[in-house]
């Protein structure tokens, strides 16, 4: 995996980077709803929101990321209505599929700016995050392996730094966890890419139920700090 | 570029931003009730939680509901018109896309402080809203938004005397502050003042659409004086993004 | 899907049993049979009569109503069952099961798998009530369900897992459903807990739970306008998928709590899906 990463080193940072300016920092990752309804209320329940949304959530964002990418390389988009459509089937809840399109079209618009390439116009309307993702890492030229890395760090290191604005916590620890995943991390990107060159419908699906069931909790709530 | 949100035509898009409380809404409240009849207009709320503001733009029923818009900041408001602009620009396009032609599109900040100015990428020229009651002392405090904003706005004139702010050195100390700049003293009880900033309003919609307008950075933070120990003066400022004129 | 595999005996592990049954419905123009019933050892497939509340079908005399009994404990480690169902053009099937599965461990430590795979052809419906899978301590178990529907077909299932027997802590497993209509996707979901999962017992996943489920209906007169999503309880919520259908998805700390939150939910659908 190291290989595959080397030289692109610098733009994988830009991609993953928490200030690349395209809306992230208004999402919780589901923290917020979680910590609510008393589900997150320590650091350990925080850590343990976080490897379970990386390991249901975050794989299937990275697979569907590194699918996209290696057929962006590969200049083969052609089964793009079928990955939109597999990635559908993995998000039960409507506020979380609206999101992940929200999200999408967001960093489409910011990346149209800032490293315009002639795929972002094949994406339909309102694309899924990974999707864009997958074609920005592309246009960046990075491989799968470094796509599905970014969008896993730009999910997990969003979520967790709403945790200083929605709980009492020591920034400091909760950098602790983070540094603390990124082996597995690294791992699950390589899986995630793993699965780059199978058809749409063979990438993984692991579920987060109480993710789903919070997130149009949350929709539903008068006040809230964050819009997901 | 190719960018699929574009829309087919622009609008005026006119920020209006301030610290909590001191009356953003209803400026924009005012504007649109006076001027929804001659311009066709369009709001983005941006809020801290929820969508507060835009629910109480679509219940004082100043324009129809789907012309009122919310983006949710993440508590982060600053972020949202200065560092981050994207989904504020994005609601910008939907609007002007969806109800194509307009000609004024507002944003509206959430209350921030005194530093939080819009970013020229997201309006063309803003507003920025002091009142009395936040104290006299404030606009001669200045900072980007009051010195640099198109229009500076001190808003509930008519609470001064029970605030013990003498409205009239409050608006001298801003226009020195402004260098001169325009600075609206406003009452929603003093009709004539509301005329006043729809005039205001008018004026730059025509400017703009005659192409007059140059939109300028009030910058992230005020140009400002050092007297160094050798009694050397001068004048700088920080990190304009465009030439002004 | 099927694995061919399965059947080399050294793939299998000493004593492991394999199992392909299979069951087919056809519609003879005034009522629903079941033409094609094949049991296969542990998989035990009855004709039954009408059992408990069951939405769509109750009391109805002219669909096919089949019971699937285990004829042995299990599946154990090792094992490999498979069940094949078709449901005929234009046929109903009411397919219900006798008592839950309790999913052991075999001796080394081996996965047991259980794989079935449905076609609902045009104009069928196919209601799927099963009973609770229970993944008992140090179980490796693979759950791997594929339904394929026409595109006006109809579908109601109900899956519960329990997080082992009362007071022990679940083994390794794993379950998939994925839900195809008009071969296209509109349901894949994969759940896995125990051991050799890593944060599934987090607020993300299932926070301490020890039942989840779900009930899927779908429904083409849906297309135009689906149910809205419900969150009708904090445990719980009714959720439309991207296609004509929604996914009622419920976590409890108990069986009997769960069975109450995702009936609760099928509820929130009215007539004819309430029971």
């Amino acid at each position: 995996m190291l290989d595959r990463i080397a030289g692109q080193q610098a733009a994988l940072l830009l991609l993953a980077d928490g200030r690349l300016p395209a809306g992230g920092y208004a999402h919780s990752g589901g923290l917020e709803p979680a910590v609510r309804a008393r589900r997150v209320r320590d650091m350990a329940d925080l850590e343990a929101f976080l490897i379970g949304r990386a390991e249901t959530a975050g794989l299937v964002a990275a697979a569907f990321t590194a699918a996209v990418c290696a057929r962006a390389i590969q200049g083969d988009l052609s089964d793009l209505p079928e990955l939109e459509a597999e990635l559908d089937a993995r998000i039960p809840a409507p506020e979380l599929r609206k999101v992940s399109r929200d999200l999408g079209r967001q960093l489409r618009r910011a990346m149209q700016s800032i490293h315009p390439h002639e795929d972002f116009v094949q994406l339909g309307a309102a694309p899924h995050q990974p999707l864009v993702m997958g074609i920005a890492a592309a246009a960046l030229g990075l491989h799968p392996t470094a796509a599905a890395l970014a969008i896993l760090h730009e999910n997990n290191s969003g979520a967790a730094a709403a945790a200083a604005k929605l709980m009492p916590v020591d920034p400091f620890n909760v950098h602790a966890i983070l540094a603390r995943m990124t082996g597995r991390l690294d791992e699950l990107a390589a899986y995630a890419a793993s699965f780059a060159h199978e058809p749409a419908a063979d990438l993984p699906s692991p579920g987060s139920p109480l993710a789903d069931i919070a997130a149009e909790h949350h929709r539903r709530s008068d006040v809230r700090l964050f819009a997901s | 570029m190719n960018d699929m949100n574009a829309p087919q035509t622009r609008a005026l898009r006119l920020g209006v931003a301030g610290p909590v409380g001191t009356g953003k809404s209803s400026v924009i409240a005012a504007i649109c009730r006076h001027l929804r009849d001659e311009l066709r207009l369009g709001v983005i709320t941006n809020d801290i939680y929820t969508d507060e503001d835009a629910r109480f733009l679509k219940s004082a029923g100043v324009l129809p509901e789907e012309r009122i818009r919310a983006v949710e900041t993440g508590s982060c408001p600053h972020t949202a018109i200065r560092d981050d602009v994207t989904m504020n620009l994005i609601a910008v396009e939907d609007m002007e896309r969806d109800f194509a032609p307009l000609d004024i599109v507002l944003v509206e900040s959430g209350g921030d402080n005194l530093t939080a100015t819009f970013s020229p990428a997201l309006v063309d020229a803003q507003l920025f809203v002091l009142d009395v009651a936040g104290g006299g002392d404030v606009a001669r405090k200045g900072g980007p938004g009051i010195s640099g904003a198109d229009l500076l706005v001190i808003n509930k004139i008519d609470l001064g005397e029970h605030v013990d702010v003498d409205v009239e050195k409050m608006v001298s100390d801003a226009t020195n502050a402004r260098e001169g700049g325009p600075v609206l003293a406003l009452s929603r009880k003093r009709p004539e003042t509301v005329e006043q900033l729809c005039d205001w309003v008018r004026e730059m919609r025509k400017t703009y659409a005659a192409g007059g307008h140059i939109p300028k950075d009030p910058g992230p933070m005020a140009p400002h004086h050092h007297a160094h120990d050798d009694g050397h003066e001068h004048t700088h400022s920080h990190a304009h993004a465009h030439p002004h004129d | 899907m099927y694995d061919s595999s399965l059947r080399d005996p050294d793939k299998l592990a000493t004593g492991a049993m394999f199992a392909q049954a299979r069951l087919s419905t056809v519609f003879s123009g005034r009522s629903s049979h079941a033409d094609v019933l094949r049991s296969d050892g542990p998989l035990v497939l009855r004709k039954s009569n009408p059992k408990g509340a069951e939405p769509l079908t109750h009391r109805r005399t002219d669909i096919a109503r089949v019971a699937l009994a285990a004829g042995t404990a299990g599946p154990l480690g090792g094992d490999a069952y498979a069940l094949d169902v078709r449901v005929g053009q234009g046929s109903t099937l009411l397919l219900q099961e006798v008592s839950a599965m309790l999913v052991l461990p075999g001796v080394g430590g081996e996965q047991s798998r259980m794989t079935i795979t449905v076609n609902v052809e045009a104009g069928a419906t196919f209601v799927w009530w099963a009973e609770p899978i229970i993944a008992a301590h140090r179980c490796h178990h693979l759950h791997d369900v594929r339904i394929n529907l026409a595109a006006d077909a109809r579908l109601v299932l109900r899956e519960e897992m329990l997080l082992g027997r009362h007071g022990e802590e679940p083994g390794d497993f794993s379950s998939r459903l994925r839900i195809t209509r008009d071969n296209r996707a509109l349901y894949d979901q994969r759940l896995s807990f125990g051991p050799a999962t890593r944060g599934w017992d987090g607020a993300a996943v299932l926070s301490g739970n020890r039942a989840v489920g779900s009930v899927i209906v779908v429904n083409p007169d849906w297309s135009d306008t689906p149910p809205p999503a419900q969150p009708y309880d904090l445990s719980a919520v009714c959720a439309p998928l991207a296609g004509p259908g929604v996914a009622i998805s419920a976590v409890a700390p108990d069986s009997l709590a769960l069975r109450g939150l995702l009936h609760d939910g099928l509820n929130t659908l009215g007539a004819p899906w309430a029971i």
